[in-house]
């Protein structure tokens, strides 16, 4: 146990923390990013880019920093801008998502072309991927494209695609080879939401708000050189995508920071004018999910750890998504459930608390298990690949 | 940056795994479970050969001079066997408790014989930190009367460390005039604790009168640590119990391990299991490198861990079917492990009132 990160590291720490204290003036709130980055956003991504702070180990040639991966540094960075409140740079799907890919499966034109305008949001992107029947089950999807004079032509409906309404492009998975097996028939391909024929209907959810769209698209036509990988290798290449989505759950330092806050409410408010921490039944299930945090804060050093050594952390790694969401939701339970009425107030309501967003985050924690693989699909991959038990066999063909 | 073991506890783990799997196959358990005394002359003395009864004690008093986190390691072993032995209390409480708050005459006379195996400690704390049928062993000039209950692993120790309040501790053999042992057969019969009665019995105070207020607080505290530990060790084990069982055991022609109902109940397991020993392993390295840290985190990992066990406990038997209800498949003596591990030396919901005042979140 050596939990020193060592001098070059404390000293990066430093400079980081000087550099975040003397320009945070600049930086946009931090925020879901549910618009598209104007020029403070791009500013301010600029200025982090520059100095390393975000696209880290993006190549120089494609606009990054072009530094060595360190997943410590990537750790710092993290830490200390959460800790700060500060906004971290541009995050969502094309950085978070299609960048990563382009680099691992991307060919030289499609890097050169997309990467720079991406990590300096000038293009932002949305993914089209599950289905209104293909969810859990991605690979069964049905948007299809066939080819005609170096083009393809896609029909079809996508569902969660976030961001599609104010989004310039689009990373689709389509079905290109309806004869071949479900996962060996799909490709993947960037598409340009100006394109005609593409229909984008705002999707509202229990929060009230559009955080999502329904995109019907007819006879769209995209060159056949957006493909990324080859044609029919779209599941491959998929894969690479939801791996990074993946490793984007489960943030122990912001369900700490709710810690921090749900115990400001419970200090603050009151019942039977009685503050909330000295009713035991909430300060207990305070507590019970902050064991919770704590276990989980540990645990992530310990899978960094893993990682720094390029060991496979096995079940450990992957029980992180179902933990983390389950949890988060739990906080943001104690937080309604603790203010009672006044905690189911909404939006503009008289006495609302933080107006209402404790009950947006509890609706969309819900969505967070949902989205990105359900719990029971988690609990699939962790008892089939982390503890080796046989998956379900498949039912006869019944159709 | 490392979190995690290092190489030469990676093999202390191998050691203390082999050595306790060896010695203790089922039906081994079963045997010496039903012997109700918590307590086996070989295995002890195996323990003792590997110089894990003196584990923590410093060289100087003939121990190993390791941490805590290398106790740690043993005791996720003795629980991962149910290991009939009074560990807790003779090679954690007893040892901490002494080297905090004993005299050096103390240290000299009690911890070379510990790190030897010459003596068993029993310890005494209940009172401090849950008064029950208002029993409780009061100090007036330097003579000890009341009773002390549930005295960890107090069934086969020879010497017993039990608290008179908050600031006093005394030194007693069992067999001084006065000491009536009792004891109290819990569910549990791989480890024995009692009651302790005391008549008008001179004491031998730890440190000296009212100096024993730091003593209690430690000994308490890595005792909490040390059934965490044990806990983390006997829960992670039922849990590859029911995963195994549940690859061999076939219905409507397939393993049921198979079955979403199944698998999923043994993915909840693991997924409860698993950020606990990060914590705990946090606990046990605060301990000695980040002290003001321990106190809270031993508080988080045991009411944790705690709660993990019960879900595991149930679940874990309740995938095993029918068997899992009966004695052949011998899972009960982990399930009945855990459960007093979660009552002894305070349960989660009084560690969570503690965890509220050791923050400052609550007066105390």
């Amino acid at each position: 146990m050596d939990l020193s990160y060592g001098p070059e590291y404390e000293d990066f720490r430093a400079e980081l923390r000087a550099f975040i204290e003397k320009n945070q003036h600049k930086a946009p709130p931090p925020g879901m990013g549910m618009k598209h980055p104007e020029a403070l956003e791009q500013d301010w991504q600029k200025l982090l880019i520059e100095h390393g702070y975000t696209c880290r180990t993006i190549p120089k040639k494609y606009g990054g920093y072009g530094a060595e991966p360190d997943i410590l540094k990537t750790v710092i960075i993290q830490d200390e801008f959460t800790r700060a409140n500060v906004n971290s740079g541009l995050s969502g799907q094309g950085i978070g998502m299609l960048v990563p890919t382009l680099l691992e499966n991307g060919n030289e034109q499609q890097r050169e072309k997309y990467i720079r305008p991406t990590i300096y949001g000038e293009i932002h992107w949305c993914q089209g991927y599950s289905e209104p029947g293909a969810g859990s089950d991605l690979a069964s999807l049905r948007t299809n494209a066939r080819v005609e004079d170096g083009h393809f032509i896609i029909n079809g409906q996508k569902i969660w695609t976030s961001g599609a309404h104010f989004a310039d492009m689009c990373f689709i998975l389509v079905r290109t080879e309806p004869e071949k097996p479900k996962h060996e028939g799909i490709s993947y391909i960037m598409m340009d939401m100006k394109t005609p024929g593409i229909e984008v209907r705002p999707l509202v959810t229990m929060t009230g708000a559009a955080e999502f769209n329904e995109t019907f698209l007819t006879d769209v036509k995209v060159p056949v050189e957006n493909v990324v990988g080859k044609r029919g290798e779209g599941w491959k290449v998929a894969n690479t995508t939801l791996k990074h989505e993946r490793g984007m759950l489960g943030d122990p330092s912001q369900l700490l920071s709710r810690i921090e806050s749900i115990l400001k409410i419970l200090q603050n408010e009151t019942l039977d004018g009685k503050r909330l921490i000295e009713h035991a039944m909430y300060r207990d299930r305070l507590i019970a999910a902050q064991a919770k945090t704590e276990a989980l804060k540990f645990h992530s050093l310990r899978l960094l750890s893993h990682t720094l050594k390029n060991e496979d952390p096995g079940v450990s790694r992957l029980i992180v998504k179902y933990y983390g969401t389950t949890l988060s939701r739990e906080l943001s339970d104690i937080a309604l459930e603790a203010l009672g009425e006044l905690g189911q107030l909404y939006m503009g309501s008289p006495h609302v608390r933080s107006h209402g967003s404790w009950q947006w985050r509890n609706m969309f924690d819900l969505g967070l298990i949902i989205g990105g693989g359900t719990s029971q699909i988690q609990k699939n991959i962790i008892s089939e690949r982390g503890l080796g038990m046989p998956r379900e066999p498949k039912l006869a063909e019944t159709k | 940056m490392e979190f995690g073991l290092s190489d030469d506890q990676k093999l202390l783990e191998n050691s203390f795994r082999r050595f306790t799997e060896d010695k203790l196959p089922l039906e081994r358990i079963r045997e010496l479970a039903n012997k109700k005394t918590g307590y086996d002359a070989d295995i002890w003395n195996g323990l003792v050969e590997l110089a894990a009864t003196g584990v923590i004690i410093p060289e100087q008093y003939g121990g190993a001079g390791f941490k805590m986190l290398d106790a740690i390691v043993i005791l996720e072993s003795l629980g991962r066997t149910v290991t009939p032995v009074p560990f807790t209390g003779t090679a954690i409480m007893a040892p901490v408790a002494l080297l905090t708050g004993g005299t050096e005459a103390q240290k000299e006379e009690w911890l070379p014989q510990i790190a030897a195996g010459e003596v068993k400690f029993g310890v005494g704390v209940t009172e401090l930190i849950s008064t029950r049928d208002s029993k409780g062993v009061t100090l007036s000039g330097d003579v000890l009367n009341g009773n002390a209950m549930f005295v960890i692993d107090g069934g086969p120790a020879d010497m017993y460390l039990i608290a008179a309040g908050p600031d006093n501790m005394a030194i007693v053999p069992r067999n001084a005039p006065g000491v009536t042992v009792t004891q109290l057969t819990t569910i549990d019969y791989s480890r024995m604790h009692t009651e302790v009665k005391l008549e008008n019995v001179k004491a031998d105070l730890l440190g000296g009168k009212g100096k024993a207020t730091e003593a209690i607080r430690k000994c308490i505290m890595a005792g909490r640590l040390a059934l965490a530990a044990d806990t983390w060790g006997a829960a992670e084990v039922m849990i590859y119990k029911a995963v195994d069982y549940a690859k061999e055991r076939k219905q409507f022609e397939r393993a049921i391990a198979s079955y979403q109902a199944v698998k999923h109940m043994c993915a909840e397991m693991i997924t409860e299991l698993d950020p606990f020993r990060s914590l705990i392993w946090y606990a046990g390295h605060a301990y000695d490198e980040a002290p003001q840290e321990t106190l809270i985190n031993v508080l988080l990992a045991k009411s944790g861990i705690d709660e993990a066990a019960k879900f595991i406990k149930r679940t874990a038997t309740e995938v095993h079917g029918g068997m899992g209800f009966t004695d052949l498949m011998g899972l009960h003596y982990w399930y009945k492990r855990v459960s007093v591990n979660r009552a002894l030396l305070g349960t989660p919901e009084m560690l969570r009132n503690e965890a509220a005042i050791a923050q400052g979140w609550l007066a105390a």
